[in-house]
Protein backbone atom coordinates (compact mmCIF):
# COMPACT_ATOMS: atom_id res chain seq x y z
CA UNK A 1 0.00 0.00 0.00
CA UNK A 2 1.63 2.87 -0.72
CA UNK A 3 1.09 6.21 1.89
CA UNK A 4 2.16 9.53 2.42
CA UNK A 5 5.20 8.72 3.44
CA UNK A 6 5.96 7.14 0.09
CA UNK A 7 5.71 10.63 -1.61
CA UNK A 8 7.41 12.54 1.44
CA UNK A 9 10.62 10.49 0.56
CA UNK A 10 10.67 10.97 -2.88
CA UNK A 11 10.00 14.71 -2.89
CA UNK A 12 12.92 14.94 0.12
CA UNK A 13 15.40 12.96 -2.20
CA UNK A 14 14.56 15.19 -5.42
CA UNK A 15 15.15 18.34 -3.18
CA UNK A 16 18.40 16.74 -2.49
CA UNK A 17 19.07 15.84 -5.89
CA UNK A 18 18.55 19.49 -6.71
CA UNK A 19 20.41 21.01 -3.84
CA UNK A 20 23.79 18.21 -4.57
CA UNK A 21 23.26 19.42 -8.39
CA UNK A 22 23.75 23.45 -7.27
CA UNK A 23 26.96 22.60 -5.03
CA UNK A 24 28.37 20.53 -7.93
CA UNK A 25 27.25 22.62 -11.23
CA UNK A 26 27.77 26.21 -9.11
CA UNK A 27 29.74 27.80 -12.48
CA UNK A 28 26.90 26.63 -15.16
CA UNK A 29 24.02 28.58 -14.90
CA UNK A 30 21.91 26.40 -17.06
CA UNK A 31 22.43 23.45 -14.70
CA UNK A 32 21.38 26.03 -11.93
CA UNK A 33 18.34 26.70 -13.17
CA UNK A 34 17.36 23.19 -13.82
CA UNK A 35 18.29 22.27 -10.26
CA UNK A 36 15.68 25.27 -9.20
CA UNK A 37 13.08 23.27 -11.71
CA UNK A 38 14.01 19.85 -10.02
CA UNK A 39 13.30 21.63 -6.33
CA UNK A 40 10.29 23.08 -7.74
CA UNK A 41 8.68 19.93 -8.69
CA UNK A 42 9.58 18.28 -4.67
CA UNK A 43 7.60 20.53 -3.84
CA UNK A 44 4.93 20.29 -5.83
CA UNK A 45 4.87 16.37 -5.34
CA UNK A 46 4.68 17.33 -1.88
CA UNK A 47 1.50 19.48 -2.44
CA UNK A 48 -0.31 16.87 -4.42
CA UNK A 49 0.23 13.63 -1.76
CA UNK A 50 -1.03 16.27 0.72
CA UNK A 51 -4.00 17.25 -1.44
CA UNK A 52 -5.07 13.34 -1.90
CA UNK A 53 -4.12 11.71 1.12
CA UNK A 54 -5.65 14.45 3.27
CA UNK A 55 -8.52 15.39 1.30
CA UNK A 56 -7.86 18.67 0.53
CA UNK A 57 -8.12 20.58 -3.13
CA UNK A 58 -6.45 23.59 -2.07
CA UNK A 59 -3.03 21.60 -2.50
CA UNK A 60 -3.85 20.93 -5.97
CA UNK A 61 -4.48 24.87 -6.13
CA UNK A 62 -1.23 25.92 -4.73
CA UNK A 63 0.49 23.71 -7.10
CA UNK A 64 -1.33 25.24 -10.31
CA UNK A 65 -0.11 28.43 -8.55
CA UNK A 66 3.39 26.93 -8.49
CA UNK A 67 3.44 26.28 -11.86
CA UNK A 68 2.42 29.28 -12.65
CA UNK A 69 5.04 31.12 -10.83
CA UNK A 70 7.56 28.64 -11.85
CA UNK A 71 7.08 29.53 -15.39
CA UNK A 72 7.42 33.25 -15.01
CA UNK A 73 10.81 32.20 -13.00
CA UNK A 74 12.15 30.16 -15.85
CA UNK A 75 11.03 32.93 -18.54
CA UNK A 76 12.79 35.26 -16.97
CA UNK A 77 15.65 33.67 -16.01
CA UNK A 78 16.09 32.52 -19.24
CA UNK A 79 15.93 36.13 -20.89
CA UNK A 80 18.18 36.96 -18.04
CA UNK A 81 20.64 34.54 -18.85
CA UNK A 82 20.52 35.47 -22.91
CA UNK A 83 21.31 39.13 -21.95
CA UNK A 84 23.96 37.65 -19.94
CA UNK A 85 25.83 35.77 -22.76
CA UNK A 86 25.33 38.66 -25.69
CA UNK A 87 26.87 41.24 -23.04
CA UNK A 88 29.78 38.83 -21.47
CA UNK A 89 30.30 35.61 -23.71
CA UNK A 90 30.20 33.41 -20.86
CA UNK A 91 27.05 31.83 -18.26
CA UNK A 92 30.22 31.41 -15.84
CA UNK A 93 28.94 32.12 -12.70
CA UNK A 94 32.64 32.42 -11.17
CA UNK A 95 33.03 34.88 -13.67
CA UNK A 96 30.06 37.16 -12.92
CA UNK A 97 32.01 39.41 -10.15
CA UNK A 98 31.35 42.78 -11.65
CA UNK A 99 30.00 44.13 -8.25
CA UNK A 100 33.06 42.95 -6.57
CA UNK A 101 35.45 45.12 -8.04
CA UNK B 1 2.41 -5.64 -4.40
CA UNK B 2 0.05 -4.28 -5.89
CA UNK B 3 -0.65 -2.57 -9.03
CA UNK B 4 -0.26 0.61 -7.72
CA UNK B 5 2.92 0.36 -5.82
CA UNK B 6 4.73 -1.56 -8.29
CA UNK B 7 3.92 1.94 -10.82
CA UNK B 8 5.28 3.86 -7.59
CA UNK B 9 8.11 2.20 -7.66
CA UNK B 10 8.97 2.31 -11.44
CA UNK B 11 7.80 5.99 -11.88
CA UNK B 12 9.82 6.72 -8.63
CA UNK B 13 13.03 5.24 -9.67
CA UNK B 14 12.83 6.82 -13.13
CA UNK B 15 12.20 10.41 -11.96
CA UNK B 16 14.99 9.86 -9.36
CA UNK B 17 17.39 8.37 -11.88
CA UNK B 18 16.70 11.14 -14.86
CA UNK B 19 17.09 13.57 -11.82
CA UNK B 20 20.27 12.47 -11.04
CA UNK B 21 21.12 12.35 -14.80
CA UNK B 22 19.93 16.33 -14.88
CA UNK B 23 22.93 17.15 -12.80
CA UNK B 24 25.52 14.76 -13.67
CA UNK B 25 25.35 14.82 -17.53
CA UNK B 26 28.33 16.30 -19.16
CA UNK B 27 25.97 17.49 -22.26
CA UNK B 28 23.30 20.50 -21.34
CA UNK B 29 20.74 19.44 -24.19
CA UNK B 30 20.55 15.62 -22.46
CA UNK B 31 20.12 17.37 -19.15
CA UNK B 32 17.19 19.53 -20.37
CA UNK B 33 16.07 15.71 -22.11
CA UNK B 34 16.36 14.10 -18.78
CA UNK B 35 14.88 16.91 -16.87
CA UNK B 36 11.33 16.54 -19.65
CA UNK B 37 12.10 12.59 -18.64
CA UNK B 38 11.63 13.37 -14.59
CA UNK B 39 8.62 15.48 -15.67
CA UNK B 40 6.85 13.46 -17.67
CA UNK B 41 7.51 10.80 -14.52
CA UNK B 42 6.58 12.81 -11.82
CA UNK B 43 3.17 13.57 -13.83
CA UNK B 44 2.80 9.71 -14.14
CA UNK B 45 3.34 9.68 -10.39
CA UNK B 46 0.06 12.72 -10.24
CA UNK B 47 -1.87 10.14 -12.12
CA UNK B 48 -1.35 8.03 -9.59
CA UNK B 49 -2.38 10.43 -6.66
CA UNK B 50 -5.42 11.30 -9.09
CA UNK B 51 -4.34 14.93 -9.83
CA UNK B 52 -5.39 14.62 -13.35
CA UNK B 53 -5.46 18.02 -14.43
CA UNK B 54 -2.42 18.84 -12.71
CA UNK B 55 -0.61 16.27 -14.74
CA UNK B 56 -1.62 16.74 -18.15
CA UNK B 57 -0.86 20.58 -17.27
CA UNK B 58 2.58 19.49 -16.06
CA UNK B 59 2.97 17.68 -19.74
CA UNK B 60 1.38 19.85 -21.68
CA UNK B 61 2.56 23.74 -20.12
CA UNK B 62 6.20 22.07 -18.64
CA UNK B 63 7.19 20.12 -20.84
CA UNK B 64 5.73 21.51 -23.94
CA UNK B 65 6.55 25.15 -23.50
CA UNK B 66 9.03 25.66 -20.55
CA UNK B 67 11.65 23.02 -21.14
CA UNK B 68 11.16 23.82 -24.83
CA UNK B 69 12.31 27.24 -23.74
CA UNK B 70 15.58 25.68 -22.18
CA UNK B 71 16.11 23.66 -24.69
CA UNK B 72 15.95 26.75 -27.67
CA UNK B 73 18.42 28.67 -25.04
CA UNK B 74 20.76 26.11 -24.13
CA UNK B 75 20.98 25.74 -28.55
CA UNK B 76 21.70 29.05 -28.87
CA UNK B 77 23.94 29.92 -26.96
CA UNK B 78 27.48 28.79 -27.52
CA UNK B 79 28.75 27.94 -24.48
CA UNK B 80 32.47 25.43 -24.09
CA UNK B 81 30.51 23.68 -21.39
CA UNK B 82 33.88 21.98 -20.47
CA UNK B 83 35.40 24.99 -19.04
CA UNK B 84 32.17 25.41 -16.87
CA UNK B 85 32.79 21.70 -14.74
CA UNK B 86 36.06 22.01 -13.41
CA UNK B 87 36.00 21.73 -9.96
CA UNK B 88 32.93 19.37 -10.43
CA UNK B 89 34.67 16.33 -8.49
CA UNK B 90 35.89 18.87 -5.66
CA UNK B 91 32.78 19.73 -4.69
CA UNK B 92 30.79 16.05 -4.89
CA UNK B 93 31.57 15.28 -1.35
CA UNK B 94 30.61 18.24 0.26
CA UNK B 95 27.49 17.79 -2.41
CA UNK B 96 26.89 14.69 -0.94
CA UNK B 97 27.21 15.51 2.41
CA UNK B 98 25.05 18.40 2.40
CA UNK B 99 22.23 16.33 0.39
CA UNK B 100 22.24 13.51 2.36
CA UNK B 101 21.59 15.64 5.49
CA UNK B 102 19.15 17.64 4.39
CA UNK B 103 17.49 14.55 3.06
CA UNK B 104 17.36 13.10 6.24
CA UNK B 105 16.02 16.42 7.68
CA UNK B 106 13.03 16.27 5.48
CA UNK B 107 12.45 12.77 6.13
CA UNK B 108 12.84 13.05 9.65
CA UNK B 109 10.79 16.66 9.88
CA UNK B 110 8.02 15.75 7.78
CA UNK B 111 7.19 12.61 10.49
CA UNK B 112 7.65 10.38 7.53
CA UNK B 113 7.95 6.92 9.31
CA UNK B 114 4.40 7.63 11.49
CA UNK B 115 3.16 8.01 8.04
CA UNK B 116 4.51 5.04 5.96
CA UNK B 117 3.71 2.86 9.17
CA UNK B 118 -0.28 4.69 9.48
CA UNK B 119 -0.47 3.54 5.48
CA UNK B 120 -4.15 5.44 4.76
CA UNK B 121 -5.55 5.27 1.96
CA UNK B 122 -5.60 8.15 -0.22
CA UNK B 123 -9.04 9.95 -0.48
CA UNK B 124 -10.65 10.20 -3.64
CA UNK B 125 -12.20 13.81 -3.17
CA UNK B 126 -13.68 13.79 -7.16
CA UNK B 127 -15.60 10.70 -6.40
CA UNK B 128 -17.16 11.69 -3.11
CA UNK B 129 -17.71 14.95 -4.74
CA UNK B 130 -19.54 13.26 -7.80
CA UNK B 131 -17.46 15.94 -10.34
CA UNK B 132 -14.34 15.42 -12.21
CA UNK B 133 -11.00 16.19 -10.74
CA UNK B 134 -11.01 19.28 -13.38
CA UNK B 135 -14.10 20.45 -12.27
CA UNK B 136 -13.15 20.15 -8.50
CA UNK B 137 -10.46 21.92 -9.18
CA UNK B 138 -12.01 24.92 -11.36
CA UNK B 139 -14.83 25.06 -8.69
CA UNK B 140 -12.19 25.97 -5.66
CA UNK B 141 -10.06 27.84 -8.28
CA UNK B 142 -12.50 30.47 -8.65
CA UNK B 143 -14.55 30.32 -5.71
CA UNK B 144 -12.18 30.53 -2.75
CA UNK B 145 -8.88 31.22 -4.63
CA UNK B 146 -10.17 33.71 -7.34
CA UNK B 147 -7.80 36.59 -5.94
CA UNK B 148 -4.78 34.81 -6.13
CA UNK B 149 -5.88 33.51 -9.75
CA UNK B 150 -6.23 36.96 -10.72
CA UNK B 151 -3.24 37.70 -9.38
CA UNK B 152 -1.44 34.84 -11.33
CA UNK B 153 -2.62 36.11 -14.24
CA UNK B 154 -0.70 39.47 -13.52
CA UNK B 155 2.53 37.92 -12.62
CA UNK B 156 2.31 35.96 -15.99
CA UNK B 157 1.89 39.22 -17.60
CA UNK B 158 4.30 40.78 -15.90
CA UNK B 159 6.75 38.23 -16.80
CA UNK B 160 6.37 38.17 -20.44
CA UNK B 161 6.49 42.22 -20.20
CA UNK B 162 10.31 41.71 -18.40
CA UNK B 163 11.08 38.65 -20.87
CA UNK B 164 10.49 40.92 -23.87
CA UNK B 165 11.73 43.85 -22.51
CA UNK B 166 15.15 42.54 -21.48
CA UNK B 167 15.58 40.50 -24.69
CA UNK B 168 15.16 43.37 -26.73
CA UNK B 169 17.88 45.49 -27.91
CA UNK B 170 17.24 48.40 -30.80
CA UNK B 171 21.20 47.78 -32.56
CA UNK B 172 23.16 50.94 -34.17
CA UNK B 173 23.33 51.02 -38.07
CA UNK B 174 20.46 48.80 -39.39
CA UNK B 175 18.72 49.58 -42.14
CA UNK B 176 15.35 50.11 -41.95
CA UNK B 177 12.51 52.12 -44.14
CA UNK B 178 11.03 55.08 -43.45
CA UNK B 179 8.23 55.77 -45.69
CA UNK B 180 7.15 59.28 -44.66
CA UNK B 181 10.64 60.32 -45.13
CA UNK B 182 10.91 58.47 -48.40
CA UNK B 183 7.59 60.63 -49.28
CA UNK B 184 8.79 63.53 -48.33
CA UNK B 185 12.42 63.78 -50.27
CA UNK B 186 12.74 66.52 -52.63
CA UNK B 187 15.27 66.71 -55.82
CA UNK B 188 17.81 68.54 -53.33
CA UNK B 189 18.08 65.88 -50.97
CA UNK B 190 19.29 63.23 -53.38
CA UNK B 191 20.90 64.96 -56.51
CA UNK B 192 24.55 66.59 -56.60
CA UNK B 193 25.97 68.11 -59.06
CA UNK B 194 29.34 67.41 -59.18
CA UNK B 195 32.11 68.84 -61.65
CA UNK B 196 34.99 66.70 -61.73
CA UNK B 197 37.98 68.50 -62.53
CA UNK B 198 39.95 66.09 -65.60
CA UNK B 199 43.41 64.80 -65.03
CA UNK B 200 45.90 64.44 -67.54
CA UNK B 201 43.55 65.31 -70.34
CA UNK B 202 44.93 64.51 -73.97
CA UNK B 203 47.04 61.28 -72.98
CA UNK B 204 43.89 58.90 -72.51
CA UNK B 205 40.36 58.92 -74.18
CA UNK B 206 39.15 61.03 -76.50
CA UNK B 207 39.59 65.42 -75.83
CA UNK B 208 37.12 66.54 -74.11
CA UNK B 209 34.82 68.73 -75.65
CA UNK B 210 34.99 72.04 -73.77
Amino acid sequence: MISLGHYLVLGAILFSISIAGIIINRKNMIVLLMAIEIMLLAVNMNFVAFSHYLGDVAGQVFVFFILTVAAAEAAIGLAILVVLFRNRRTINVAELDALKH
Amino acid sequence: MTLEAVLFYAFASVTVAAALGVILVRNSVHAVLLLVLTFFSAACLWLLTRAEFLAITLVLVYVGAVMVLFLFVVMMLDVKYESLRVGFVRFVPLALIVAGVMAAELITVLGTRAQLARSAPGVDMASAAGVGNTELLGMAMFERFLLPFEIAAVILTVGIIAAVALTLRTREGTRHQSASEQVAVRREDRVRVVKVASVGAGKVGPEPDA
